[in-house]
Parts: C-alpha cells; sequence; structure tokens
C-alpha cells in the first residue's frame, strides 16, 4: 500500500467520531453487508460519515491493509477498528456497541 | 466463484485445531454461507482479534473467492 493511501486512510479515521467504509452510499447500499451495517448506524441513532470503496480502488485495496481485515464494511468509531458487519450485529444485539458509543463519548438519538 | 462447505470447514480446522465448525448454506447455491466457529484458545480475545484468526486460517480467500460469509466465533460453553 502506498503512504500516500495510508496517510489518506489515516486522516479520514482520525477526522470523523463514527467512520463506515462501505460498498455504496447510506441511501443506497450496494452490498447487503453494508446495508446491515448501515441499518444498524441509524438503529442507535449515531451520526456518521461514510467512505464508498467503490469510488475508491487505492482506499479499497488499501483498508484492507489498513486494518487488517479482509472484508468491507469496516466500522472505525473514534479512530479505532471495531470490526465488520458480523461483530457490529453481535453488539448491537448484546447491547455492547450502543455502550462503546457512549464509553467513547458518541452521541445516540 | 463457489467454494465447497467442506473445504471451508478444513481450511479453518486446519488453522485453529481445537475448533468445532458449524457452516450453513444460506442460499443453497454453494456461494453464501454461515460460519460458526467455537474455539477455546478464542478465550481473551477480542471479536476482531477472534474473527482475523478465522480470516488467516482462510489465508486470503475471504474478501476474495468467499464473499459471502457470514461469521461468528465463540467460547466453548
Amino acid at each position: 500500500m502506498s503512504d500516500d493511501t495510508q496517510a489518506r486512510i489515516a486522516s479520514a479515521v482520525n477526522a470523523a467520531d463514527v467512520l463506515l467504509f462501505m460498498k455504496g452510499t447510506p441511501l443506497f447500499p450496494q452490498c447487503g453487508f453494508s446495508s446491515r451495517a448501515i441499518a444498524i448506524l441509524d438503529r442507535l441513532g449515531v451520526e456518521y460519515a461514510t467512505i464508498d470503496v467503490l469510488q475508491d480502488a487505492a482506499i479499497r485495496a488499501g483498508i484492507k491493509e489498513f486494518s487488517d481485515w479482509p472484508t468491507i464494511p469496516q466500522l472505525y468509531v473514534k479512530g479505532e477498528f471495531v470490526g465488520g458487519s458480523d461483530i457490529m450485529m453481535e453488539m448491537y444485539e448484546t447491547g455492547e456497541l450502543g455502550e462503546l458509543m457512549t464509553e467513547k463519548g458518541v452521541a445516540q438519538g | 466463484m463457489p467454494m465447497a462447505a467442506e473445504e471451508i470447514e478444513a481450511l479453518i480446522k486446519a488453522g485453529i485445531p481445537d475448533a468445532t465448525v458449524e457452516i450453513t448454506d444460506l442460499a443453497g447455491d454453494g456461494d453464501h454461507y454461515a460460519a460458526r466457529v467455537v474455539s477455546e484458545s478464542f478465550r481473551g480475545q477480542t471479536r476482531v482479534k477472534q474473527q482475523q484468526r478465522v480470516y488467516e486460517a482462510l489465508g486470503g480467500r475471504m474478501g476474495g473467492v468467499l464473499h459471502a460469509l457470514q461469521l461468528k466465533t465463540a467460547l466453548p460453553e
């Protein structure tokens, strides 16, 4: 991965409290896993930013190395990698994802 | 490209020898699976780390040939 891509990803991750790397956009997710991730964030009522990896091939490849995680979506909260959609779903169901947002100081609706 | 459930199970078990692996073919098309992986060796590891170990066992297939694998990891009860 180029240093430039690494730096772009790092600055994006640090710029948003809650950032989802996804396929497509919140209104038009291009994959079931991304769609599920958006549904979870919407239910939590948190503000979030998204990056559509389908629009940026360097980020699409680079994020997998950056997180050491092979699939998309990927959720970052306050700069920390939380996981993919299966982890998000599990943590949402147990209430841990809401707790994590609270711990990190992210407002929920 | 589809991958056989037995192949996925064998790869995970090769990487995590004490694992119990249940594979469910979600769509009946040999391409959309759910996997539940239970291992004592997950104890004390975060969910991210547990799933990373399964991905490592799958040796780069995840995200490539294996797009649609829903993964759940757990400790033995």
